[in-house]
């Protein structure tokens, strides 16, 4: 059944790109105010998923070839390696660090190591919904 | 430090021999691996000096600091003459694969990383102080020695005999961490050295005797003693190298160097004693017995391992009994010289002889002894060193099986003199055993040589033409039976240099340096001794058996087959493998909703249950605020949602409720003021309602079963029940707070010590960054369980696996 609605798939164009920024906005903003690497890894994903459902599962993996277990692996390998940092400087296991910049543009900024775990957090998140969906949608 | 570190360095090494096999494809594998135990021999080797005069030498490396629990490298007689076994033999036998597994046909990443971790795990084994990474190693060499057992996995016979001695010895192992523990709520401290020196006090004990049977359920598995040792046939399925590493020179004697460390310990003990030196008699003679029965020459030199290892158990048991003479009977101190002695001298012979085994099968083909003879003039040098090896193992001079074994009869001769723990009635019985299971070990030793090298030339029989090994596989051969007659000339170099620092360690009571074990070993006596009289007489009795072997060898088929304990072995296993099938098949029903029923019935007898067993279940009001409208309407269509759910006919509605439902719970978190919550909740369910359409082709439907659903009583009481769980657990959390809530501390400390604002959030990453490492973890593996259900699921013709 080939379907055309021209009016979904031209908003879904468009809001997909809204959701992907409000997502890392969500992840980044996730430290001071709602929002965190979970959230904005599910944000992240809906995203996508509203991508397939306008269009289909086939259309989008050649928009997006990604290869989600990948993103899985590699966020859980930054979080633990987040995590086991500081043993190697003498801390305990998951001692964050952190401390306030001024970057250039940016102005004072707070660089966290909290942030990187979040991001693995975020990346197993994507990674592990996405596979899951694409999975199950592709099944015959 | 570094001493621990020699520990590791094999397993470090084996991280890079994957690398080493794919990206030099031209050289052996074998090449690179064997610079690891030969420098840690020469390291070791740079020790013997100083251990020869008593030093020892620790050094410490924490793990779990918290726990009390550390990586403790004590080298002291007995560990380093193991270290130097491993490291030695482990030298030779990587030579002799390089030249017995071919590089282009063998998986040699695998084989040499499994080898290298055993290495690691068996210094381990016997330099770790502490209990608990003893313990860890401990079950690390049965890994390794599973992983090798089924080296060749494609075959049936190797992964059951991988599978067999996994059991068998992690099993054992199992027994053994219950005696440590015990042994540590006994003396409160995990370090052997410590547990020793208040070893008269742990005698006292009540639970002495659980530790003491546990600890050595442990040892007498992983030493093949009986009746146990069925696993050690079935092992011969590795590859040669691998049996004349593990399976004769090293692993086995995990169990002898454990009951030798604790000797001090328990030596104080009647059990101990009968224990060790009954089973190991009782070991030497059935192995030895059996041996003779074989066909397979491994099989041959496994059922001999077995039996020597019984010979040195006994020997240790015999050992304990010199904590309790009053120096009357000076004989008896020859025991535990003995039995390191024989240690030695069983690795440079054994291990020869598996070499040969090896050699005979990889230039004919087959290891069946019927098919095989007459190679002596084809292999001549193999035949020599065969002989050589057998001609020790027989206890026959001029090799050195012939010093330990007279030693092993004086001390055995040595046991009826006591009058104490029965030996005085009893102990006769040990030396008429022994003299018994050497004729068998005399007769399976000319068995072995004479039925391979002698006797008729079958060609016809063999898969390949025959011929002399290479020379790099004779190499290693050759050095062990060099060894073994080098040993019967100098056996007091090799005495004061390496087994009187053992002994010592052994019996720590009766010597303070190793210089006070005043043996002296020679041939000859200068007189006629009972043990000179008892080996004549093991010669000429053996002689007349071997001569008329063909005679009483049908002998043992007689033995019916019900009744020995493999075949005990394959029932249980058998046995539990159809109940335990027949009892999942009752509730494993493949049916969702049984399953959650279990879960759901559980859960709530268990909740409630202890609620009110408990006294915990309390109702108060205060504190409570006032129900508001908005509350009251979207506790209404929550009501009303799920009511859809389940009455809908079609799943589509059904999916629809189900997210009305989801929101509706997201609203409430927005008028309670979680942001957080609600932001998670409204994605959630937005990506769950969108993978429910996904699976909406693939669940049964729902629509074009037209009968209603059946009113289930039992169903309706555990939905009811639930829902009553989560109420009483609600209100009585409410009601009382029995210590002040945690979330002031998170105030307080959000900005200050983790530099955030947002407290959900620094909870999920940083106060409890545990919890969300192992939730991603767990998170990851569910994904990738869906992958692999869902992609790879396997093609039911297909054929589970080949059978080479």
């Amino acid at each position: 059944m080939k379907t055309n609605d021209v009016i979904i798939q031209f908003t879904a164009k468009i809001v997909f790109f809204i959701i992907f920024f409000f997502s890392i906005h969500i992840f980044l903003a996730g430290h001071y105010t709602p929002g965190g690497g979970f959230v904005g890894g599910l944000l992240t994903s809906s995203a996508i998923v509203l991508l397939i459902i306008t269009f289909d599962i086939n259309t989008v993996r050649h928009i997006l070839p990604i290869n989600y277990t990948y993103f899985t692996a590699g966020g859980l390998l930054l979080a633990l390696a987040t995590a086991a940092f500081p043993m190697f400087v003498g801390k305990p296991f998951f001692t964050h660090f952190f401390d306030y910049f001024d970057l250039p543009l940016l102005g004072k900024q707070s660089l966290h190591t909290a942030m990187l775990f979040d991001t693995g957090v975020y990346l197993v998140v994507v990674g592990v919904t996405m596979t899951i969906i694409q999975t199950i949608g592709e099944d015959e | 430090m570094l001493q621990v570190l020699y520990i590791f360095m094999p397993i470090v090494a084996a991280l890079f021999v994957p690398l080493f096999y794919k990206r030099m494809k031209h050289i052996h594998t074998g090449w690179f691996v064997l610079a690891v135990p030969a420098t840690l021999a020469i390291i070791y080797a740079t020790y013997i000096a100083q251990v020869a005069k008593g030093e020892v030498f620790t050094a410490e490396l924490p793990w779990i600091p918290s726990l009390d629990i550390s990586v403790i490298s004590y080298l002291d007689g007995l560990s380093l003459l193991f270290s130097l076994l491993i490291t030695g033999i482990g030298s030779l036998v990587v030579l002799y694969s390089i030249f017995y597994l071919d590089k282009h046909k063998e998986k040699l990443h695998n084989f040499y990383v499994y080898l290298l971790l055993f290495m690691s795990a068996m210094l381990g084994v016997v330099q770790s102080d502490h209990l608990i990474t003893l313990y860890f190693f401990w079950e690390l060499t049965s890994i390794s020695s599973f992983l090798l057992i089924g080296y060749w996995y494609t075959r049936d016979a190797s992964r059951l005999g991988a599978l067999k001695s996994m059991l068998i010895t992690v099993g054992g192992g199992l027994m053994m961490l219950g005696g440590f523990v015990l042994l540590y709520l006994m003396g409160g401290t995990f370090s052997i050295r410590e547990l020793i020196t208040m070893a008269p006090n742990l005698a006292e004990h009540p639970l002495f005797t659980w530790s003491l049977l546990l600890l050595l359920l442990g040892a007498f598995t992983k030493s093949a003693q009986f009746p146990f040792y069925i696993w050690l046939p079935d092992a011969m399925e590795a590859p040669t190298p691998v049996s004349a590493y593990l399976h004769s020179a090293t692993m086995v004697k995990a169990g002898i160097y454990l009951v030798a460390r604790f000797t001090p310990i328990f030596a104080a003990s009647e059990l101990w004693v009968w224990l060790v030196t009954g089973v190991g008699i009782l070991t030497l003679f059935w192995g030895s017995f059996f041996a003779v029965k074989q066909t397979d020459l491994k099989g041959i030199l496994a059922f001999s391992t077995v039996s020597q290892l019984g010979l040195i158990m006994s020997l240790l048991g015999a050992s304990a009994v010199a904590f309790h003479s009053n120096d009357s009977i000076d004989t008896i101190k020859y025991a535990a010289f003995a039995a390191i002695f024989h240690l030695i001298n069983h690795a440079t012979f054994k291990g020869s002889l598996f070499m040969i085994a090896g050699i005979v099968d990889h230039e004919t083909g087959t290891r069946d002894i019927r098919k095989l003879g007459g190679l002596m003039s084809i292999m001549p040098i193999s035949f020599t060193v065969a002989a050589i090896g057998s001609l020790s193992m027989a206890g026959l001079p001029p090799f050195n099986g012939f010093l330990s074994k007279e030693m092993f009869l004086t001390a055995m001769l040595a046991l009826q003199n006591f009058e104490f723990f029965g030996f005085d009635t009893w102990g006769a019985l040990f030396p008429i055993i022994a003299w018994i299971a050497s004729i068998f070990t005399f007769i399976y030793s000319f068995y072995f040589v004479a039925r391979t090298f002698m006797g008729n030339y079958k060609p016809e029989q063999l898969p390949h033409q025959p011929h002399e090994a290479p020379i790099g596989m004779l190499i290693s051969p050759i050095l062990l039976a060099t060894c073994v007659i080098v040993i019967f000339f100098v056996p007091n170099f090799i005495g004061d240099t390496f087994v009187k620092p053992a002994v010592q360690a052994i019996q720590p009571f009766l010597y303070t340096t190793p210089q006070d074990v005043d043996i002296y070993v020679s041939a000859w006596h200068g007189h006629i001794t009972p043990e000179l009289l008892m080996t004549v007489g093991i010669i000429i009795v053996g002689v007349l058996l071997f001569v008329t072997l063909p005679k009483w060898q049908g002998l043992y088929r007689r033995f019916p087959q019900a009744f020995t304990l493999n075949n005990a072995y394959n029932k249980i296993m058998q046995g539990l493998d159809v109940g335990l099938n027949r009892l999942s098949q009752r509730f494993m029903t493949e049916s969702m909703r049984h399953y959650l029923l279990y879960m759901f019935s559980g859960i709530t007898i268990i909740v409630i249950g202890s609620l009110f067993l408990k006294d915990a279940f309390r109702i108060a009001w205060q504190e409570t605020s006032p129900i508001r409208p908005y509350e009251l309407i979207l506790a209404v269509v929550l009501v009303i949602g799920t009511a859809i759910v389940i009455l809908a006919k079609s799943r589509l509605t059904a999916i629809i409720g189900l997210g009305a439902v989801g929101y509706t719970v997201a609203l409430f978190f927005v008028i309670f003021n979680a942001p957080d919550l609600a932001l998670t909740q409204l994605v959630i369910e937005t990506i769950s309602v969108a993978l429910f359409l996904m699976a909406f082709y693939h669940l049964p439907k729902l629509g074009k079963r037209e009968e209603r659903m059946k009113f289930q009583l039992n169903r309706a009481i555990i939905s009811i029940a639930v829902g009553i769980m989560v109420t009483l657990v609600a209100l009585s959390a409410h009601s009382q707070k029995l210590i002040p809530s945690i979330s002031k501390y998170y105030e307080e400390t959000v900005y200050s010590l983790a530099g955030g604002g947002n407290i959900v959030n620094v909870i999920l990453v940083d106060y409890r960054g545990f919890d969300t490492l192992f939730e991603i973890t767990v998170l990851g593996i569910a994904g990738m369980g869906i992958l692999a259900m869902i992609k790879l699921r396997m093609n039911r013709k297909e054929k589970i696996h080949e059978n080479k």
